[in-house]
């Protein structure tokens, strides 16, 4: 097992290398950092002194060791467009999509496993079929009419909620919330649904079905006969064996979640990182764009990796194959 | 007429008779389409010709007369006075051209790889597999969003406005050929044990012969389930691009370009001006998407 963690841990440290690789390619190929830095009146004895004082004459490995080591030491370089260090503006924006990020999660896992669980146990309910036409009409919309819909409805037609930005925040350190104030608990709402929607769907589909099977296996009957209540059968034998998958599920769709935010951060106007990345996109703005990339890998390669290793903790059977 | 004939006795085209879902979704797909093809005939108004635009008309309900000039638009004029109903007609025309064009990219790029992989085996298989399992664990539209900044971070900035339409036809492209590799791969590991292939290699075929002329037609069908579906997804995903503003230029509005500009009219109460374009949308990639479902229930390949 420790072989295999380690062959995972060197892979999942190869592709950070290779998205480095691409991140600096951007940095380095995209645009001529000697033309954005100096001034029309240049001479080459200026261009030639910038490059050497960059470290551009470096051959390209030593440039990209540079590089890495900057990013890893939080250096990230400045902002085209606002003219500031990145890493100062991520740290501004995080919180926002952080906590964006986990109401949706907690909405989606929430919502999901009640509906899921109640689905499963009704399965010819009209109200199940109800839920299961709308979940499967909402997984077909594109992310953003479901956003502008919820606008629609409860801020323009029935004005309840707000329809863009945080609210109200509260500074704890370098730590912005708006989970303390009326107006950001408020303004959450609609961004966090939008946002969660598709893993709500997802969890109570797979909520669903793997219910479904534990109901009707062995153990289900045999606690049934030895005169269980149906209360005591499903939610203190059955739940307990549908809520694994769910925990790996969640934590996989956790990076999705932080990468989609940026679709819902635009529809409404949440100012998190999601919103600065597709304004990085629009106005060609690389250091963030690059920076961003690298951010959204470390996480996405990290949870993968978390969770293969936690599959092979939990899941005996899996660790049969890892001598082939 | 035999051929003809032929479809019309086929166990497809029985299947599809039989098939609410399939007529419905096949008519809906069939007439967005062709409205789409034919829009300079059927558009009522020319959203392009800034000459035929009256800002009078600008605001005018669906099916009212409008209150200063008297005519009747039928989905209604946006602020320039710009038919709602005939810039819907050439926005889904974009759409679509973005979608079909972006799926044939990523198809032939994906199939290629894909029977390069299996036919090549070894390490270059293990390259080709790898770079698709890295892809694959990010969520695509996060890549074509990167490959559209870096596209555009690349083109001289005076002809970002003429490239933006290739430019996103080939980071969505780019964002989907995985699918179409790892199922042309699969299916290919198995063509190649068949004795067919075996013949093929003795009478002396070359390897891209035998990929290109024995192996690809057998694998056809799944490439065209993996096709229609990618299509509504590409759709989706264009209209997604387009609406960040990330994706298709206001000179050329697709959907998605409509839907935000909408967006601006929503509280003000010009709700047409968003709805229809939204509601096309829905109905295209909606057909689409049913009719790929149909197709992969009907022919059946084994996609994993």
């Amino acid at each position: 097992m420790a072989l295999y963690i380690l062959r995972r841990v060197l892979q999942s440290f190869f592709v950070l290398l290779a998205v480095g690789l691409v991140a600096f390619s951007m940095f380095r190929f995209v645009g001529d950092p000697v033309d954005n830095l100096l001034g029309q009146e240049r001479t080459q004895a200026d261009i030639e002194r910038l490059r050497d004082v960059l470290g551009l004459n470096d051959p390209f490995i030593v440039q990209y060791w540079n590089f890495l080591k900057d990013a890893v030491q939080g250096d990230l370089g400045v902002s085209f467009r606002q003219g500031r260090p990145v890493m100062d503006i991520f740290i501004e924006r995080l919180p926002a999509t952080l906590e964006l990020a986990l109401i949706s999660a907690i909405f989606a896992v929430v919502v999901g496993v009640v509906l899921g669980v109640y689905t499963a146990l009704k399965p010819k309910g009209w109200l199940t079929n109800l839920i299961l036409t709308v979940s499967l009409v909402g997984v077909s919309l594109p992310t953003f009419l479901i956003g502008i819909l919820l606008i629609y409805v409860f801020a323009v037609e029935l004005g309840w909620l707000p329809s863009f930005g945080r609210g109200e925040t509260v500074q704890i350190g370098w730590w912005t919330t708006g989970l303390l104030t009326g107006s950001g608990l408020k303004a959450l709402i609609l961004p966090a649904i939008t946002l969660g929607l598709y893993q709500m769907t997802l969890i109570m589909r797979l909520v669903r079905s793997e219910m479904t099977e534990v109901l009707g296996s062995d153990y289900i009957r045999f606690a049934r006969a030895r005169g269980l209540t149906d209360r005591s059968i499903h939610f203190r034998h059955a739940i307990k064996n549908t809520l694994i998958p769910v925990i790996t599920i969640t934590g996989l769709q956790l990076g999705s979640i932080i990468a989609f935010a940026i679709i819902t951060e635009t529809v409404f106007q949440w100012p998190g990182v999601g919103l600065l990345f597709i304004d990085s996109v629009r106005f060609v703005d690389i250091p963030v764009m690059a920076s961003y990339l690298m951010m959204i890998s470390v996480m996405f390669v990290a949870i993968n990796l978390i969770v293969d290793i936690l599959y092979v903790i939990i899941d005996p059977r899996l660790r049969a194959g890892e001598n082939t | 007429m035999t051929r003809m004939h032929a479809f019309l006795s086929s166990d497809f085209f029985w299947k599809f008779k039989r098939s609410p879902v399939a007529i419905v979704s096949f008519t809906v797909a069939m007439i967005l389409i062709l409205s789409a093809v034919f829009a300079p005939l059927i558009a009522p108004h020319d959203p392009f010709n800034p000459g035929s635009l009256n800002l009078m008309n600008g605001f005018s309900k669906p099916m009212e007369p409008n209150q200063f000039t008297g005519d009747t638009f039928w989905l209604g004029t946006d602020d320039q006075g710009r038919d709602v109903f005939s810039t819907i007609l050439y926005g889904m025309r974009i759409s679509l051209f973005v979608g079909v064009a972006s799926v044939a990219f990523a198809l032939v790029l994906g199939v290629s790889l894909g029977l390069l992989a299996a036919m090549a085996g070894g390490r270059t298989d293990a390259i080709i597999m790898r770079l698709a399992d890295i892809q694959l664990s990010f969520p695509a539209i996060l890549i074509a969003m990167l490959v559209f900044g870096i596209a555009k971070g690349i083109t001289p900035v005076h002809l970002r406005e003429e490239m933006a339409i290739w430019v996103l036809i080939i980071s969505i492209g780019l964002s989907d050929w995985v699918q179409f590799a790892r199922v042309v791969r699969g299916s290919a590991m198995v063509e190649r044990q068949k004795e067919y292939v075996e013949a093929a290699i003795l009478i002396g075929r070359g390897p891209i012969a035998i990929a290109v002329r024995h192996i690809l037609p057998n694998i056809v069908a799944s490439v065209l389930v993996i096709a229609t579906i990618s299509l509504a997804l590409a759709i989706i995903a264009e209209a997604t691009l387009s609406f960040l503003g990330v994706g298709a230029p206001p000179t050329q509005p697709s959907l998605g370009t409509l839907i935000r500009i909408g967006q601006g009219y929503l509280f003000s109460g010009e709700w047409w001006i968003l709805f229809f374009p939204a509601g096309t949308l829905l109905a295209l990639a909606l057909s689409v998407n049913l009719l790929g479902d149909w197709l992969r229930n009907v022919l059946n390949p084994k996609l994993d």
